[in-house]
This record gives C-alpha cells, sequence and structure tokens, in this order.
C-alpha cells in the first residue's frame, strides 16, 4: 500500500488533504489541540507566537467568503503572515497551471498552502509537488472531500454531546454533491459513532453510499427518529435546474427541516449546518434560529480547528 | 545518591513561606501539568480571593520550530483579571528556565500583572535563561541523563521522581 500522502515518515500530520485515511489518534490530536486554542480565542488578546514568520497563502480556485476568512483568521491568531490570492480571476484566467501558480509562490517562501479547487484531487496534486517544509490543507476539493468542516463538525459534535460512542447521527439533503457530509461520514466513522444516517431522495444520495457505513433513508420521518445530531447540507440552486429536483418547495416539503420533523429527533438533539444557508429550503428559520441550532458556535469552533491543523502542520505533527 | 525530598513536606514548607507574602492583590497561577497539582494544594492551603488559574504555554514555546506542537495541549485558563495583580506563578521543577518564559510571555497576554513571583517545588542545575525562583522548596542533585519529575497517585500524593531523560 503506497504510503499516506498526508503523514511524514514519522506518522505525522505533513498535510491534511482528507478525513479519510487518517488514524483515529490523529483526529483527537486536532480535535483536542483545537479545544485548548479555544481558549485562546476567548481572551482579549487572541493571539499566540507559533506560526511567528511563517507565510500562509490562500489560494482559492473557487469562491468562498466564510472558509477564506475563518483560514485567514486561524493564521493571523498564530501570528502567521496571511496572503489572499484571487487566483480565479488572474494567474488562471492568464493560463498558468495549478502547479505553475504553486511553484511561483514557493519562490516567494511559502509555509502552507490552503487551497480550494473545484476540481477533486487538486490539492493532492498540489502537495505531491511542494517542498519538504511546505504543507498543504484542503480547504474543499471538488466533490471529493472538505476535511477542516468535517473536523469543525466533529468537534461540534464532540463539544456538545462530549463522547461519539452511542450516538445517531443524521446527514441530510444533497450527499450526493457533497464535500462536507463524505468528510464528515469518514470521521464520524473513524471515532466510533455506532450509527451514521444518510437521508435523502434517490437522486441526491450516492449509490455506493452503505460502502460508506451509512443507513440511507428516504424518509425523513424513519430518519430523523432518535437522532442525537442533525446535519442539513446546503442545497445547491443549480441541483434544481439538473433535474435531480422538482423544485425547492418540493424538496422544503419532504426534507427540508421544521419544527415538526425536528421533533422526531431527541429532545437533546443539536442541529448543524456548514453553510451558507438556504432558509425556507433545506431549513426552515424557526430551526436555524433555534434552541437546538448549533450553527453559529461551528463558525466559532471553526477557527479554532484550523487553528490546531495549522500548527500541527507546520509544526510537522 | 541523596534520598529525593518529600513533594508533600515540601508543599507544607512553601505553604508556610508564602503564608508571609500574601495580601489582597494575590492571585496564584499553576502550570501544567505538575505545576497545577503543586497549585491546587498551595491555593488551597492559603485560601486565596481569586480562584486558581491554569497555563499550558505550549503556544508559546521556543522549541516548537523543533519539536512541533506539545503532545497533548492543554487549555488555559485564568478566571481572574490578570491586570494589576500580584502573581505566583507555580510549577513543579525549575530547570532551563524556558517554560517560565514562556508562561510569562502568555500571561501578558491576558494582561499586565503589578508583580510576578515564581514558587517551584524543587529546582536544579541546568538554567539556560536568566530566571530564578523566588520561593523554592528544595534544590536537588540531578544525575547527568535524568530528569525530575513529579508524580500524583491514585490517591492525589505528590512524590519526586527521577527518570531518564528522554
Amino acid at each position: 500500500m503506497p504510503r499516506n500522502p498526508q503523514l511524514n515518515g514519522n506518522g505525522e500530520l505533513q498535510h491534511l488533504l482528507s478525513i479519510e485515511g487518517l488514524p483515529r489518534e490523529i483526529l483527537v490530536k486536532i480535535l483536542d489541540a483545537a479545544e485548548s486554542f479555544v481558549g485562546v480565542t476567548e481572551r482579549d488578546i487572541k493571539k499566540v507566537p507559533l506560526l511567528r514568520g511563517k507565510s500562509v497563502f490562500n489560494l482559492f480556485f473557487e469562491g468562498s467568503t466564510r472558509t477564506r476568512t475563518t483560514f485567514e483568521i486561524a493564521a493571523k491568531r498564530l501570528s502567521a503572515d496571511v496572503i489572499n490570492l484571487n487566483v480565479a480571476a488572474s494567474s488562471t484566467a492568464k493560463g498558468e497551471s495549478l502547479l505553475d501558480t504553486v511553484a511561483n509562490l514557493s519562490a516567494m517562501q511559502a509555509d502552507i498552502f490552503v487551497v480550494r479547487h473545484g476540481s477533486s484531487g487538486a490539492p493532492f496534486l498540489v502537495a505531491r509537488h511542494v517542498k519538504p517544509h511546505e504543507h498543504v490543507i484542503n480547504a474543499g476539493d471538488g466533490r471529493h472531500a472538505h476535511p477542516t468542516q468535517g473536523l469543525l463538525d466533529l468537534y461540534t459534535i464532540r463539544h456538545y454531546k462530549k463522547e461519539f460512542g452511542g450516538l445517531v447521527v443524521a446527514i441530510v439533503g444533497d450527499v450526493l454533491h457533497s464535500r462536507v457530509a463524505r468528510s464528515l461520514i469518514h470521521g464520524l466513522t473513524t471515532l466510533g459513532v455506532p450509527e451514521v444516517r444518510v437521508i435523502g431522495p434517490q437522486t441526491l444520495i450516492p449509490a455506493g453510499a452503505s460502502a460508506l457505513g451509512v443507513r440511507v433513508f428516504h424518509s425523513m420521518r424513519e430518519g430523523l427518529k432518535d437522532a442525537d445530531v442533525v446535519v442539513m447540507l446546503r442545497l445547491q440552486n443549480e441541483r434544481m435546474s439538473g433535474a435531480l429536483l422538482p423544485s425547492a418547495q418540493e424538496f422544503n416539503k419532504h426534507y427540508g427541516l421544521s419544527l415538526e420533523k425536528l421533533a422526531l429527533a431527541r429532545p437533546d438533539a443539536i442541529v448543524m449546518h456548514p453553510g451558507p444557508m438556504n432558509r425556507g429550503v433545506e431549513i426552515d428559520s424557526s430551526v436555524a434560529d433555534g434552541p437546538h441550532s448549533v450553527i453559529l458556535p461551528q463558525v466559532t469552533f471553526g477557527i479554532s480547528v484550523r487553528m490546531a491543523v495549522m500548527s500541527m502542520v507546520a509544526g510537522g505533527g | 545518591m541523596a534520598a529525593l525530598p518529600d513533594a508533600e513536606k515540601l508543599c507544607a514548607q512553601l505553604v508556610r513561606a508564602l503564608q508571609g507574602v500574601v495580601g489582597p492583590s494575590t492571585a496564584m497561577v499553576g502550570i501544567h501539568t505538575g505545576g497545577a497539582w503543586v497549585a491546587e494544594r498551595l491555593h488551597a492551603a492559603l485560601a486565596l480571593k481569586f480562584p486558581l488559574g491554569l497555563l499550558d504555554p505550549a503556544f508559546y514555546r521556543d522549541d516548537y520550530a523543533k519539536q512541533g506542537l506539545a503532545k497533548d495541549p492543554k487549555r488555559s485558563k485564568i478566571p481572574f483579571d490578570v491586570e494589576g495583580k500580584d502573581l505566583l506563578l507555580v510549577d513543579d521543577v525549575l530547570y532551563t528556565g524556558r517554560t517560565v518564559r514562556a508562561a510569562m510571555n502568555e500571561l501578558f497576554d491576558y494582561g499586565r500583572p503589578a508583580s510576578i513571583a515564581l514558587v517551584v517545588l524543587a529546582e536544579r542545575d541546568g538554567r539556560q535563561l536568566p530566571v530564578c525562583a523566588q520561593h523554592a522548596g528544595a534544590r536537588v542533585e540531578v544525575p547527568a541523563g535524568m530528569r525530575l519529575r513529579l508524580r500524583r497517585d491514585a490517591e492525589g500524593r505528590l512524590s519526586l521522581e527521577l527518570e531518564r531523560a528522554a
């Protein structure tokens, strides 16, 4: 078996490319480190000197405000210098290849590349070509993975539920196109969650879903029953025109999370969403703003989780 | 080699020494993990007004570039306003002084204390920085290649022991 490209020779985290294939100990270490960074983010001076003098390049070939911003805040709180590149509008438009862009930035002495790309596997390609002291963090690649989102979801679940054993986690919506769902499923199964469910219409559930170790439901009534955690996925508007769904209203009726449907889950269930939300489509405002929602704490935890990941890769695990 | 001092007796001795210096603005911060154990004892015995603070200066260490992030960083918690306090910073063993340097840097990110005094259960040779303890329970000779560490057993009793340095 080829060596895991994310780990160095000592089994330490060198790049973060996907949750899939990461051992349990590494996931736990990231979550534990994130917890200590939460302490830092609650102080008046929210900065520690760990990455002083390091340069973090945010390479977003695909748009994102929240993810790019939280990576930027995380890097700044670690005292790194952050350079945001609007690559989609510059080099790529001029015809430069991904690897040439990276090679040029490397010549400007980069330490960490945070890469988001519309093509699955792009961060892997970059990781194979960077110098040994450079690190790559996947900020979302195609339909493949979004590991820091998965990790912040795991952190949020652990924060509210304390342990993973005994939990029922339901992931609802467009699982087929969701890199968030894929990353989270791998994380949940690695950390020993006994029951992971995916709920959605046939057209939006990947054919091999049960091979990932999840139970597939097409009905919210069955799938939400006794869930401890409900993760709603974003429904992208383009799916509607793509003939996978009749309409947003139809989707909302069957798979949108309303207070009434949420009542099927456990009384202390938490509701998560990776954002940005389509209110009235996959989630009703009464739920998004209600007492079960932990959607905004997810965003806050995301900063600490990204601080943990950056300080682990840059410090050699 | 002389026997190691009894950690429990050293704690009692430090309590007696500190009773004379504690004032209305005194607050205590223990450094994870051994320093926090000692600080818990001292804090309870001295009945300080402010709750005990705990610090893990992992994010301020100067060996991060060489060693990476510490194995199991704990969350620092300072449940009082550091500004203007006379702080007693507590650790188990004073050796190179680097942990104390890191801890002081972190403390100043919480505020500007009026003063910091260093309290350690034991000190040994090997300082690499101009750091000294204002209150040390004992001075211990540590053979080359060994390190002095504090243990806490299931009943909560503290003891010093020598182990091979990693």
